[in-house]
């Protein structure tokens, strides 16, 4: 099959495929066709680009964005390798949805969460059941503001949720974040987050056990309390120990100081 | 481009040489974000747009070109800046990037 026909077949199937296409520099036109698995089609012009740029592809993909990247003419992505070479412009073009990001909870951090979330290109969701506080106008910068309770939501379509993406429960509130814990549970959901003290997550321990929510399994996919130990206090910067931790989760790092490890970075 | 590929593939059938448009960049505002594509037969059959008409014709015309080889595959601008004003542009001031190639891969 041509390069062509693997992306339409791709496309057609709604299975995420991305184009790598340079724009500028040698070889104007070559592209890749690239999946979450890897290269499924075409090439750059040297395997070292095509190892760089698919593996950059496949990051942009996972996050559905579009965007046009600089390297070297032997895949060389750093600006001080890049100093004094031609540079090759790429065009990646992610055929995706986005990842999804649900939030439960309207306080200040979901507005903090949401936007931070927009940046990583998620398509984000403020859900809360207290019709003054979920409103379009606190939440300008979320997809969707919806006003109810996590149960409706997620018998409506918590079949939408999938491995790339993302619930972050901010309630506080066992009322709203027992059911929440549930829904997501019930999901195929990547991150499940839940906001609160130690001493709240202990408590919520108990409520969870109350609905039969017991197994170590279950409860591994919940992190509570939601974030990585980064010490911020602000909204904005719970908001990115939450993205740290939801990236963190997917690639599996320990999300130390690139300093105080080894190994390759990427 | 997922609309187009129905169009696409019919032209292929019917061995037809294509060139494809697709936007790379957007400054300033823009109708259409990157990834808005467009597609040119040898015949001059247009499918999709690319900024809401403000610079389809145009795009045509380097589609054209690019197809018969009087000009290479390669990125055009059309818009606005302070160096120069370009004949063609969008009216809601925005510079789009448009990346176009034959569709032969």
């Amino acid at each position: 099959m041509s390069p062509y026909e693997i992306f339409s077949s791709h496309v057609r199937d709604n299975s995420p495929v991305a184009l790598a296409t340079i724009i500028e520099g040698p070889n104007v036109g070559a592209l890749l066709v690239v999946t979450p698995q890897g290269v499924a089609g075409g090439s750059l012009g040297n395997s070292e680009i095509d190892r760089v740029v698919s593996r950059d592809t496949m990051g942009e993909l996972e996050a559905g964005r579009t965007i046009v990247r600089h390297y070297g003419p032997e895949g060389q992505s750093t600006p001080e390798d890049l100093i004094d070479t031609d540079t090759v412009r790429v065009f990646i073009e992610s055929f995706s949805p986005p990842p999804l990001m649900w939030i439960f909870g309207a306080v200040d951090f979901t507005a903090a969460l949401a936007r931070v979330a927009k940046i990583l290109g998620y398509h984000v969701t403020v859900c809360d059941a207290r019709e003054i506080f979920a409103t379009r106008r606190r939440f300008p910068m979320a997809d969707e503001v919806r006003v109810t309770w996590p149960t409706p939501m997620f018998e409506e379509r918590g079949d939408r949720l999938g491995p790339r993406d993302a619930v972050c429960i901010l309630t506080h509130d066992p009322k709203f974040d027992v059911p929440a814990i549930e829904g997501a549970l019930a999901t195929k959901v990547g991150y499940i987050g839940v906001m609160g003290s130690r001493k709240t997550h202990e408590k919520r321990l108990e409520r969870l056990a109350d609905v039969g929510i017991t197994s170590a399994e279950q409860l591994s996919r919940v992190h509570s309390p939601i974030g990585l130990d980064l010490g911020g206090r602000t909204p904005e910067e719970t908001a990115i120990s939450i993205v740290g931790e939801i990236i963190s989760s997917r690639t599996g790092r320990e999300a130390r100081s690139l300093g105080a490890t080894d190994g390759p970075i990427h | 481009m997922r609309d187009l590929l129905d169009d696409i593939d019919r032209w292929r059938t019917a061995g037809k040489r294509i060139a494809l448009a697709r936007v790379v960049d957007i400054q300033g505002s823009g109708p259409r974000g990157a990834g808005a594509a467009m597609a040119v037969n040898e015949d001059g059959e247009v499918i999709g747009s690319v900024s809401g008409g403000c610079v389809e014709s145009a795009v045509v015309t380097e589609a054209l070109a690019i197809l018969s080889g009087e000009q290479p595959s390669r990125v055009v601008t059309f818009g606005y800046s302070d160096d120069d004003a370009f004949a063609v542009g969008l009216t809601c001031g925005g510079i789009i990037h448009l990346f176009i190639q034959p569709l032969e891969w």
